[in-house]
């Protein structure tokens, strides 16, 4: 009960110390630190590699019980911004990092280390009842712009095609931009196109799934190990001469397949202890062995 | 003022000091811990604002703000980026438009309902049920939307997709309607009864009671339960992110697919380097939406006062 006059004024610059002393304990300073087969750690990026990790953190942890492993998907991109701000210890990416997210990561004091821990077919799905079964890179890439917005220009019915991109967050994202909306290792490449402003971003790879085994009219570009068998994934034509290629992991692993990526690991320098004998797992025969199983293509 | 009362008492009553002056300790601490506690508030608001306005105003060094809040394109991993979001703005406008459409109307009828007509039995059980709508988890509101309203929206408006505006506005209707039925009911109810006596000794019926004489009479407090419920329609994240459809063309009708601003917010900051340009980006976004929701807020406030005054003995 506050009768007195005087106090009133107090209130504003209390409330601003309050403000200073809060700032300053938000302040990161503790990052944890591993010793030995103890240790637990975190493995964030990538939704497409997400199963695969998990896979892996479960049976590494049943060997080593002292371990602990937590595995986030959010995205690539938000998986790489983890390692740059220091966040996380593993990043897994679905595509490579960029030369500006290693130049930001130097000014953080972080020194990303690439390994490549298996490789992935994009594959372009759609509805089962849509009568279309292959596509050319330039046919995708104008749809994925807006430029063709009708099934009959590509040969199916007469109807609206849906597009649908995971967001900005996803690695799938800028690889498929990358090598499909903008042609990349085609001579028709562009480096400017971008995905039209009708496409759908999705926030997971798995409500695209789901939205295109709904929607009859529906495209969208998950990781191999996502498809089921409420879609249909079509064949890929690299140009309009060569035979169109299912994606698979015999396809992606005989380099005849167009869209295949690797799929990545990235640490903060050289991986020590605890880390460093999980991604010797990863790479070994047994860990690999889980790559096929989870959907994705191996190691050669 | 109950303290001060026992304080005049035990010093009236006996001569012993201790007892005093423990009193007054207490009376001292407990006047303390809530001055604490009620700045507390006003430091964690300071604070969000002096965050917003740090990490969100450097934005405009780069993408001037004409650019900023009329641009149409949004390509903030891209080389150059561009930060455009005229058309998250415009979703924002639609997803609440429609939310607003449906849950008034129907907010409204029902508080009129529970607080005019139903009897007391009828509204002490109805009342409860609506506000445990409010409590339902909006990432259960999303999948409701994603699994059920969708389809139904897409096939009954021959559309598409059913990830749309219209499909968000809907879902967000259902998750204002709590707060728009409990204000507002709270609000008829604080009509005196007079009021209904003298339309009712006029010869008006319970119909033309309620239209005439109950609802204007609680006008202010309907409209502040309005507000409340646009406020959070603009704010709503996780629903209108799985719903909405995010598309970042500028939506000319609510049945297209959209991005809203919290879903622009929610979807983009997962890749954002802190300090970035996109991260900037998107707390410049939060600005908007701060202010937005606050001055909604804020409205609400002055007109839920002014009903309190007008009833006011």
């Amino acid at each position: 009960m506050f009768t007195n006059p005087a106090k009133k004024w107090f209130i504003l610059p209390a409330a601003v110390f309050l403000v200073a002393v809060i700032a300053l304990a938000g302040c990161p300073g503790t990052t944890g630190g591993e010793d030995g087969l103890s240790g637990s750690f975190s493995i964030i990026g990538s939704n497409t590699v997400t199963p695969l990790s998990s896979v892996w953190a479960e049976e590494f942890m049943k060997v080593n019980p002292g371990v602990s492993i937590a595995v986030s998907g959010p995205g690539s991109g938000a998986g790489i911004a983890s390692l740059i701000n220091g966040t996380t210890d593993i990043c897994q990416a679905s595509r490579l990092i960029k030369q500006k997210e290693i130049e930001q990561a130097q000014a953080n004091g972080v020194e990303p280390y690439e390994i490549q821990v298996a490789t992935d077919a994009l594959s372009v799905v759609v509805n089962p009842s849509n009568p279309v079964s292959e596509l050319t890179i330039v046919q995708l890439s104008a749809i994925y712009t807006n430029q063709i917005t009708n099934w009959k220009e590509v040969g199916g019915n007469d109807a609206p095609i849906v597009v649908i991109s995971r967001d900005t967050n996803s690695g799938t994202h800028v690889f498929f931009k990358e090598h499909v909306v903008q042609m990349a290792s085609l001579p028709s490449e562009d480096t400017s196109l971008e995905y039209g402003s009708k496409v759908l971003f999705l926030p997971s790879t798995k409500e695209g799934v789901d939205e295109v085994a709904r929607n009859t009219n529906a495209i969208f570009y998950p990781g191999l190990g996502y498809v089921t068998g409420a879609v249909k994934p079509l064949a890929i034509k690299a140009t309009a001469d060569t035979p169109g290629v299912l994606p698979s992991v015999e396809t992606a692993l005989d380099g005849s397949y167009p869209i295949a990526r690797p799929l990545l690991f990235y640490t903060n320098g050289e991986p020590a202890s605890a880390i460093k004998a999980f991604i010797d797992y990863c790479l070994s025969a047994e860990g690999q062995a889980k790559v096929s199983e989870v959907g994705y293509v191996p190691l050669p | 003022m109950l303290g001060q009362q026992v304080t005049v008492a035990t010093a009236e009553a006996g001569p012993d000091k201790g007892l005093r002056r423990r009193w007054r300790l207490g009376e001292k601490f407990i006047e303390g811990w809530i001055f604490l506690a009620g700045l507390l508030v006003i430091v964690v608001l300071l604070g969000i604002i002096a965050l917003l306005l740090k990490e969100g105003l450097p934005i405009f060094l780069d993408t001037p703000p004409w650019e900023f809040f009329f641009g149409t394109k949004w390509y903030p991993v891209s080389e150059p980026p561009t930060f455009g979001i005229m058309p998250f703005f415009v979703s924002t406008l639609w997803v609440t438009l429609v939310a607003t459409a449906i849950s008034v109307p129907v907010g409204v009828a029902c508080a009129a309902y529970l607080a005019e007509v139903a009897p007391d039995k009828v509204r002490e059980t109805v009342k409860p049920i609506i506000e445990l709508l409010a409590g339902i988890p909006s990432v259960v509101m999303g999948f409701i939307g994603l699994m059920l309203l969708s389809p139904l929206v897409q096939s009954t408006f021959n559309l598409n997709t059913g990830l749309c505006g219209l499909s968000a506005g809907i879902m967000l209707a259902l998750m204002s309607l709590p707060i728009i039925v409990s204000v507002s009911e709270d609000a008829l109810r604080a009509v005196p009864d007079q009021f209904r006596q003298a339309s009712y000794a006029l010869g008006a019926t319970r119909w033309e009671t309620i239209i005439h004489v109950s609802i204007p009479a609680a006008l202010s407090g309907i409209t502040a339960a309005v507000m409340l419920g646009v406020g959070r329609a603009i704010g709503e994240t996780m629903t209108v992110l799985m719903v909405a459809g995010g598309a970042l063309a500028m939506p000319v009708s609510p049945t297209e697919p959209m991005m809203p601003m919290t879903a622009a917010i929610a979807s983009g900051i997962g890749n954002a380097v802190r300090g970035g340009l996109q991260y900037q980006a998107l707390f410049a976004i939060g600005l908007v939406l701060f202010i937005l929701t606050l001055a909604v807020n804020v409205i609400a406030d002055r007109v839920l006062e002014r009903q309190r005054r007008k009833f006011a003995r």
